[in-house]
């Protein structure tokens, strides 16, 4: 403390300066520029970048070098001669990733957070290791995703651990990663079981603040378990719930490095996300289309946001009912 | 959580920060030369000895070889490129696409002559423009497509191999009866590349270019397409290989033949030094003729070529040592360490002495050497045409999407004519 007390004693003089030359009232100005101009650089311009890469054409990296042309890259990118068909549009590939983004966050997103639920409920009893199970859940949370994505494409390859377990029982080896839905169904059992940990734990921490009192006043009523669940655990649990839906969703939509490394977005384009398709167009292919990408990665943003503000409302909806309640 | 839905947006000044810190850590400073390599066998740590004799030479200077994997040459170096950051000489295989970065040695060199006799014949695939009369480099080694056959197998199931101007037909015949025979999980595989695709299409009568000299998908590349895909739902092809990835990303089929699971492969000449060292004695095998079509037996010619970059804080140094790794004798060593074909004329003339290869990589060589007089000249413009990869890459993504039928031969075909086109139109902006 006697530190913390020396350090600002040193800083009075230039804080005494500012207020004198800035005022009083703009003096704000001056603790958070540092904060702004971070902000700035690291996340302001990064989105100009991309708005002039996604106005540009060429294969040029240097934005001044690019020719500018308007909405061209979303023109392509949106070119369809029938909107319900997607291989009829010009960039189907882009549609395609659009489309398993949503089917993935959907069924992902509704699976990780049930059986994330269940998890935690289970974990919140007093079962015999509860210390142990909460470790074990939780673990490949600390996994880095690629290190993830490689022990799950050792045990699911051709010639991987499940099919030499089907051979030695005498059945035929299963195209896990090479057949369309065998692939899709791995990667989200994959991303639920990276991620599942985190949210249990977020579920956790909420289904411990529920006042017991609660509990023993339900048991006194005779309340069925699933009535109290129902009634109870669940009503009181919704905000910890909205959270882990909405950050689940926003990781679901960004999913990228496990699928990459496990089913590279293959076979074909089943496991292809938005973000592979952007980091693909962008700088995988050895003709770089930036323009394509930023402009595809643009359009990731506003569904990115539009799903920002629905967790903004909800979280406000939530706080209102609570205190109404 | 606002933060989160700009992260993708984030990605360009990422990439910039990200060029710019590595550049940093890697800047070479004055009589220092960064050497981007990449290996198929044992080519960088080849480099790094000479590396060290050039060094003891010319102990002013220090070479550092960063070996990376090929996909960062691929995927990074371009950009780096782009940004104007790099190191000062790469192994590259994109020889034209890259070559508005080469830098011009030609003036850091001790005898220009000996350059012209011994490199001139491949000198122009490394030129930005053509005529160009300067030396950006040289090639590390010439590189041809071709299959490799697992002869063990075929002499198990008693089926005698298909002479040296059989049809890919009759190869995937012969091959589908090894395979059945000897319980082979398939009968070929190719690798996952536009480019090793490219050799049975032209063989097949693909023109590649039309009369204007752009790129066309005719008769020929569609036949190729079918067939290729049609051998994928029969199962004559291994599916992983090419359904084991998405998009156009590059994968070999090489690892599939070592590990006895296809009869065939469709690869190229730098692998023999890696079949030479993982197969061993494990089963015999052997490079054979490229297969004919209807129009040629022909594969793709290529290579890896060694080439300063503009880029390079020591471009003096730079020259001096690539004038050193091309002499004639570190050239000889290279080649014959690395078991790789030799594009130095003299060398090529007098013959390399393959020391340490075994007859069966030895043979190898000889038969790749051989096919280069059957390789078509459509393959040669192919090879130095500079948006190649216009075709290659959306041949390798849309001929995928045909064999695990997310579309059809016909809507892949149409697919990739029309990338091609998109692909070219931005590359000319």
């Amino acid at each position: 403390m006697r530190f913390i007390g020396f350090f600002f004693d040193l800083l009075e003089p230039l804080f005494k300066f500012a207020q004198k030359w800035l005022g009083i009232e703009r003096l704000g100005w001056f603790f958070v520029g540092p904060n702004l101009l971070v902000f700035g650089v690291f996340t302001f311009l990064p989105i100009v970048i991309n708005v002039i890469y996604a106005v540009t054409g060429g294969v040029q990296l240097i934005p001044f070098d690019r020719p500018y042309t308007g909405a061209e890259n979303f023109q392509i990118l949106f070119e369809c001669r029938n909107y319900f068909d997607i291989q009829s549009c010009r960039k189907d590939v882009f549609w395609r990733a659009i489309f398993n983004t949503a089917k993935f966050s959907v069924i992902q997103v509704a699976l990780m957070v049930f059986f994330s639920l269940v998890t935690a409920l289970v974990l919140n009893r007093k079962i015999i290791g509860r210390g142990f199970w909460r470790g074990v859940f939780f673990y490949p949370v600390l996994l880095s995703p690629v290190v993830v994505a490689l022990v799950w494409k050792w045990l699911l390859q051709s010639q991987g651990v499940f099919n030499a377990l089907l051979v030695g029982a005498g059945q035929t080896p299963i195209e896990w990663l090479t057949n369309s839905q065998w692939a899709f169904f791995w990667t989200i059992f994959v991303s639920i079981w990276a991620h599942m940990g985190f949210y249990t734990l977020i579920l956790l921490a909420g289904l411990q603040a529920i006042p017991k009192d609660l509990y023993e006043a339900a048991l006194m009523d005779k309340a069925s378990p699933l009535r109290t669940l129902w009634r109870i655990t669940l009503p009181l649990l919704m905000p910890n719930l909205i959270v882990v839906l909405v950050l689940a969703m926003i990781r679901a939509v960004q999913v990228f490095d496990e699928v990459f490394v496990l089913t590279g977005g293959g076979p074909g384009s089943a496991t292809t996300f938005i973000v592979q398709f952007i980091y693909q167009t962008g700088f995988a292919e050895q003709i770089h289309l930036y323009g394509l990408a930023a402009a595809a990665s643009l359009t990731l943003a506003l569904g990115l946001i539009a799903l920002t503000l629905v967790q903004l409302k909800l979280t406000r909806a939530n706080d209102v009912g609570q205190k109404t309640r | 959580m606002k933060h989160t839905a700009f992260h993708v947006s984030a990605l360009p000044l990422a990439l910039f920060v990200t060029m710019g810190l590595s550049t940093t850590v890697s800047n070479a400073h004055a009589g220092e030369v960064r050497v981007m390599c990449y290996q198929d066998g044992i080519e960088c740590d080849v480099t790094a000895e000479i590396a060290r004799k050039f060094e003891s030479l010319n102990p002013a200077t220090k070479i550092v070889i960063d070996t990376v994997p090929y996909k960062t040459i691929v995927e990074q170096l371009p950009v780096q490129l782009a940004a104007g950051q790099g190191p000062d000489i790469a192994r590259v295989t994109d020889l034209g696409g890259l070559s508005k970065y080469y830098l011009d040695i030609s003036s850091g060199l001790k005898d220009r002559k000996y350059w012209d006799s011994n490199f001139g014949a491949t000198a122009s695939w490394l030129a930005p423009t053509p005529g160009d009369k300067g030396v950006y480099g040289f090639m590390s080694q010439l590189t041809m497509t071709g299959p490799y056959v697992n002869k063990t197998l075929f002499e198990q199931a008693k089926v005698a191999l298909p002479g040296s101007k059989a049809t890919w037909d009759e190869w995937a015949a012969a091959a589908n009866k090894v395979a059945k025979a000897t319980q082979t999980k398939a009968a070929m595989a190719w690798d996952r590349s536009g480019h090793r695709f490219a050799g049975p299409a032209i063989s097949n009568g693909a023109a590649i270019f039309d009369a204007q000299g752009e790129l066309t998908i005719d008769a020929g590349y569609k036949n190729t397409v079918n067939k290729f895909v049609a051998w994928h739902k029969d199962g004559t092809m291994l599916k992983e290989v090419w359904a084991g990835s998405g998009g156009s990303t590059y994968a070999d089929s090489i690892g599939e033949f070592i590990n006895g699971n296809v009869v065939m492969v469709l690869s190229g000449s730098w692998q023999i030094n890696r079949l030479q060292k993982d197969v061993g004695t494990k089963f015999d095998w052997s490079a054979v003729p490229n297969p004919c079509g209807a129009s040629a037996c022909s594969g793709i010619p290529g290579g890896a070529a060694w080439v300063a970059l503009k880029t390079s804080k020591s471009p003096k140094e730079t020259a001096a040592f690539l004038d050193f790794m091309a002499t004639e004798a570190n050239y000889s060593e290279f080649a014959s360490r690395t078991s790789n074909i030799p594009a130095h004329a003299g060398l090529a003339k007098k013959g390399i002495n393959y020391a340490s290869a075994q007859p069966g990589a030895k043979a190898a060589l000889g038969t790749f050497s051989a096919g280069v007089a059957s390789l078509s000249p459509t393959a040669y413009k192919f090879q130095g045409y500079k948006y190649n990869r216009a075709i290659m890459l959306p041949t390798v993504a849309r001929v995928t999407q045909a064999l695990v039928g997310e579309i059809s031969s016909d809507e892949a075909l149409n697919k990739i004519n029309a990338d091609m086109h998109d692909a070219v139109k931005q590359a000319q902006k």
